[in-house]
């Protein structure tokens, strides 16, 4: 459905964004995810066709961006980063005007404009002037505005900022509902939400992607192994002889020590290895009760932070070092 | 064409929610009104001639300030990233925010329609010579609004774009004077380029194509560099 091959942006001599290529699929939402400046607007803005890339091709449901623009744009429901919302116009009047311009005609202009008032929730607030309304109210109208021509490829940029707790939840269940019929890209912040939301991650620092996959398998390429955690009762020395006896288990160490006779161990296995079971009988048999267990995930913050301070820790050091023995 | 229209519908609208269509308004025709009732009490003529020439001065500072919000405005709004990404052509775009500018001032000069009437109903004006003023002014205010649209397509800041529109079209109107004092191609190629040599024509009553294809090359040539302009970044 989205396509990017090769896509590098230029300005002047700074490189936002550079040999970026990703796929996405029909009815996938992907992520976009990286530290702010990393380039997800600027990819966002070249695919909905609003930036030309300096060099590389852009397809979006088969049509590429630079040849065939308006049927590519046709396909397209983009949320910028700021509500692009005129301030002397109500939410009414905001909205048929967006669908007109996405090719809308009289009943069925009617429909969808209703449709997607009832959608994003700005009923009460039809009638109001889009300048006096909240931050929260002007974000949804300018979600109402990506969804009003139904579009096939929803492209969001932090599309729950502003929001309160409640309207948050209720928009990330909208974009929920609309996968499926619906491809959908979008960027945001809150990793969470990304993690819940979307079906596969890109992370982009420095203009350039440095991973993309589903959220599991970022976390497993980049942990390596396997990691259980437990917390047993008894004595610390003969659980780690037992524990190091273990087959299949590569290390174990004392995380945390809670009083003289419980502490909390950390196992690390081979990655396709399960040693819970294992685990269990063998404290059980020499009766060291274990009070808590559990499997130790990377979470996205992990592997945002992992895969993003890496880059520049490497790459800016020689650079300041050099400049120091100059 | 739906595009062109609903841009324009969408145009006109906000021009006349904004304060600023009501002053200009008002500043364009309190004016054509002094010079019509000036020119009548102290020459005694009926004509408009004076009062036309007056106004072309007026537009200068007039125009630029209800174009250059067309397209920097939106820029500075940020809905130019929702123009630009909906499927419509820029020129589309460019079209229909011209002619809602061009309506606009249409009506206002329909308001100085009185003058020739009061004209008519005390004397007997030269009819033709009237006809052909207005149609020198409507292509005067149609270039005036192409040039600022040019200028507002240049910037995302308002106040450049309105000082930077009203910069050109008065050394468009000024360069005539130059060419007394140069000679040869120079002194023709400046009197040429002048908005008031090709104006004043019309006011004396004559249609000559020359002036209309001034005109119309102005208009051409600042819209499709305006679209130029705005389509350079993006895909469209």
């Amino acid at each position: 459905m989205i396509e990017l091959s090769n896509v590098t942006k230029k300005y002047g001599n700074k490189i936002a964004i550079s040999n970026i290529s990703f796929f996405v699929k029909n009815g996938e939402i992907l992520g976009l995810l990286g530290p702010n400046g990393a380039g997800k607007s600027t990819t966002m803005r070249i695919i909905t066709g609003y930036l030309a890339p300096t060099s590389g091709i852009v397809k979006v449901a088969g049509f590429d961006m630079a040849k065939q623009p308006v049927l590519a744009k046709r396909h397209i429901g983009y949320l910028p980063e700021n509500p692009p919302i005129y301030k002397d116009m109500t939410v009414y009047e905001y909205l048929n005007f967006a669908g007109e311009l996405k090719g809308l005609k009289g009943k069925e202009k009617a429909r969808r404009v209703s449709k997607v008032i009832e959608e994003v929730g700005i009923g009460d607030v039809k009638n109001r002037l889009i300048g006096r309304l909240s931050r929260g109210y002007k974000q949804r109208t300018g979600l109402a505005q990506a969804l009003v021509s139904d579009p096939d490829v929803l492209i969001l940029d932090e599309p729950t900022v502003g929001l309160d707790p409640q309207q948050i939840t209720e928009i990330r269940q909208l974009i929920k509902s609309l996968s499926g019929k619906r491809t959908v890209i979008l960027s945001s912040h809150i990793l969470p939400e990304v993690s819940s939301l979307c079906h596969r991650v890109a992370i982009i620092n420095k203009g350039n992607l440095i991973a993309e996959n589903t959220p599991q398998n970022l976390g497993k390429s980049l942990m390596g192994h396997h990691k259980v955690v437990i917390q047993a009762k008894g004595s610390n020395d003969k659980i780690l002889e037992i524990l190091s006896n273990l087959s299949g288990i590569e290390s174990v160490e004392v995380s945390k020590v809670l009083n003289d006779n419980l502490c909390e161990y950390t196992i690390e296995s081979e990655m396709d290895k399960d040693v819970r079971e294992q685990l269990f009988y063998a404290m059980a048999n020499n009766n060291f009760p274990i009070l808590e267990m559990r499997s130790y995930v990377m979470s996205l913050e992990d592997i945002f932070l992992q895969l993003v301070t890496e880059e520049p820790v490497i790459s800016a050091k020689p650079q300041w070092e050099a400049g120091k023995t100059k | 064409m739906n595009a062109i229209i609903s841009i324009f519908k969408k145009e006109l609208k906000s021009i006349f929610y904004s304060p600023i269509a009501y002053v200009i308004g008002a500043v364009i025709l309190g004016l054509a009104g002094y010079f019509f009732s000036v020119n009548l009490f102290v020459s005694r003529i009926a004509d408009l001639t004076g009062v036309f020439m007056n106004l072309g001065v007026v537009l200068i500072f007039t125009v630029p300030a209800l174009t250059m919000k067309l397209l920097a405005g939106e820029e500075q709004a940020g809905t130019m990233e929702f123009l630009l990404t909906s499927p419509i052509s820029v020129f589309q775009l460019i079209i229909g925010k011209y002619l809602a500018s061009l309506v606009f001032f249409l009506f206002i000069t329909a308001f100085t329609l009185i003058y020739p009437g009061i004209l008519f109903a005390l004397s007997a004006p030269d009819s033709g010579i009237i006809i052909v003023s207005y149609i020198g002014f409507l292509l005067l205010v149609a270039s005036y609004i192409s040039v600022g649209l040019l200028c507002s397509s240049l910037t995302t800041s308002q106040v450049v774009a309105s000082i930077s529109s009203f910069g050109v079209l008065l050394l468009l109107w000024v360069s005539s004077w130059l060419s007394s004092n140069t000679s040869g191609i120079l002194s023709s190629f400046i009197k040429t380029l002048s908005m008031s040599e090709h104006y004043m024509d019309f006011l004396r009553g004559i249609i000559d194509t020359s002036h209309l294809v001034y005109f119309v090359s102005i208009i051409l040539v600042s819209l499709t560099l305006s679209a130029i302009n705005i389509s350079r970044h993006t895909c469209s």
